[in-house]
């Protein structure tokens, strides 16, 4: 009799636990739930906002003609957009390749006593705020070395902000690649450098693409340090030596305008820069697609 | 002119009674071979002879330092930071560990196969098994590759099922498959000597069984050094048997090297006695 009350003591305790235990699981995935909606709701939102504000700016002048002065209809943000594509292209050509060595260095070297070092300079770099890298390119490259205003300081200070991101991410997508791969390659009588090109970094195609995507991506919005360096230009450009135009600048100059016309203009520059992103992204993917299945 | 023979050669003293038939060249000769890790020592005063176009098994416990071993054989021990070998291991008649030699060059003719089949993800079948060639900088046409992805396949045994896949991924293969694939990639780079890291462990007794078969078939013109934590299959595959065991100072010591058949059947040794009859490990 004793025994059987013990028994269902403890059986009403442990159902006890249970119940507990499946409230709080509830409770749990009630939150993660909340939090998940508040993120998607919130991309949602700021991308049917500029959808919506920005598609009436659109048509084919849009992407094909030079800005016109206020009063007159029309006009578009093509110099902006060659801008904005060539910023990207010359400073990807100088970050992605620097970015990318660097993390190998970090990884594949760490047995260095250098590595740690880069690591901490690439992790300063990425905390500084970007219009301080603007001044600091203004001061060298445009009062300094070139002069003027001209794309390449643009181009050069996006750089300087897309190689701390290059390097951190492709760092972390070495890290991933199993050691068991260098070790076969090794052990292939493959030398180290050799390892790197040809296993390890195609291994870590798809995070290497990544990383360069979230580089273009984050410089492409950058505004605060083109002000600075490649200034804007009206007009169509492709001289490095010469101001150019892009996307985030054209809109700040719409945007901060009086006029309504330059505000819809705004948010149809907003809404050509994030498609340019996304193409550029899917791109950059098709191209360095695997291969093998 | 026998008599004669005999005190020329040093190895007759030591293997007095053998038919000459029975004693092969040396592939490999280990001499007070130790393993650190830091400041751990793993290995410790090994001395073995690996006998050419033979099949030599590992065995021990875990922990006893046989992976080590076999990662001194071709310099890979070394790729682990903070790790240290001394003594000496001779390939033919060069002490791999001199100061003037290359590991990469040693690597190049001592091969290895590892406990996980491993081939290169992104690759397809037929670019893994060219990957060694093309990784040393061998110029070759295409139809050279071509003939060496097939002889190599066909050594490992794989040819006949990979042959219509050649160009798809080579992870996509079966866990056997995969190692023998991994076989195939050693073979290409036509070593003196394969190093096989616990080579059937991540696979099904089927898989395996075609391994060890693959294993004594290659035996023929490669010498082959297994580790193994199975001593059926060191029983079922060797020539040769090595065991190995922990001290109580955690320092991995070689206990007994024998004929398998002698090493399974009349150890010397009362520990290793122990082990193949599963007393302890």
């Amino acid at each position: 009799m004793a025994v059987t009350t013990v028994a269902l003591g403890a059986m009403s305790a442990r159902h006890k636990v249970a119940a507990r235990r499946r409230l709080v699981e509830r409770g749990v995935i009630a939150l993660l739930t909340l939090a998940t909606l508040i993120g998607v709701a919130l991309l949602v939102i700021i991308l049917g906002y500029v959808i919506v504000s920005g598609l009436p700016a659109l048509n084919l002048a849009f992407f094909t003609e030079r800005p016109k002065p206020f009063g007159e209809e029309g006009g578009g943000v093509a110099p902006s957009l060659i801008g904005t594509l060539l910023l990207a292209a010359v400073s990807g050509a100088i970050a992605i390749p620097v970015g990318i060595a660097s993390a190998v260095f970090v990884v594949e070297y760490r047995s260095g006593r250098y590595a740690p070092m880069v690591r901490f300079a690439a992790e300063l770099i990425a905390g500084l705020p970007s219009i301080v890298i603007g001044v600091f390119v203004w001061a060298f490259l445009v009062r300094g070395l070139v002069g003027h205003y001209a794309a390449i300081a643009g181009a050069v200070a996006l750089a300087v902000i897309m190689v701390p991101i290059v390097a951190r991410t492709v760092e972390e997508v070495l890290r991933l690649v199993p050691q068991s791969l260098r070790e076969a390659a090794l052990a292939l009588g493959a030398p180290k450098w050799k390892v790197v090109l040809s296993i390890v970094l195609p291994t870590a195609r798809a995070g290497v693409i990544t990383a360069a995507v979230l580089a273009l991506a984050r410089s492409a919005g950058e505004t605060a340090p083109l002000l600075l360096t490649a200034l804007g230009n009206d007009f169509f450009s492709t001289d490095l030596l010469r101001p150019i135009g892009a996307l985030p600048l054209q809109i700040y100059r719409y945007a901060i305008s009086p006029y309504d016309d330059w505000h819809t203009k705004a948010w149809g520059t907003s809404l050509v820069l994030v498609v340019v992103i996304g193409l550029v992204g899917v791109l950059l993917r098709y191209v360095a697609r695997p291969r093998v299945r | 002119m026998t008599a004669q023979y005999v005190t020329t050669e040093p190895q007759a003293s030591r293997d007095a009674g053998e038919p000459e038939a029975e004693r092969p060249a040396i592939a490999m000769r280990l001499e007070r071979l130790e393993a650190h890790y830091g400041a751990t020592k793993a290995v410790d005063g090994v001395n073995l002879d690996i006998h050419k176009n033979t099949v030599t098994a590992i065995i021990g416990p875990s922990g006893c330092g046989k992976s080590t071993l076999l990662r001194c054989l071709n310099r890979m021990h070394e790729t682990t930071p903070g790790t240290r070998v001394r003594g000496q291991v001779f390939l033919g008649s060069e002490d791999i560990y001199w100061s003037g030699v290359d590991p990469v060059e040693i690597r190049s003719r001592v091969g290895m196969v590892f406990q996980k089949p491993n081939p290169f993800p992104m690759m397809s079948v037929y670019d893994n098994v060219a990957a060694g060639p093309r990784l040393r900088g061998w110029r070759m046409n295409r139809r050279q590759v071509d003939d060496l992805v097939e002889e190599n396949l066909r050594r490992a045994a794989l040819w006949d099922e990979v042959k219509d896949k050649l160009h798809r991924s080579g992870a996509a293969l079966s866990g056997g498959q995969q190692q023998r694939l991994c076989i195939a990639r050693t073979l290409a780079t036509n070593p003196d000597v394969m190093l096989m890291d616990e080579p059937c462990s991540a696979l099904d007794p089927i898989a395996t069984y075609k391994i060890e078969e693959l294993i004594r078939e290659l035996a023929h013109d490669v010498t082959i050094v297994v580790v193994t934590h199975n001593m059926q299959q060191a029983s079922r595959v060797s020539e040769w048997t090595a065991f190995m065991l922990a001290g109580d100072d955690g320092v991995g010591r070689l206990v007994e090297f024998d004929r398998t058949d002698r090493v399974f059947t009349t150890p010397r040794d009362p520990r290793t006695e122990a082990y193949i009859t599963g007393r302890f490990g």
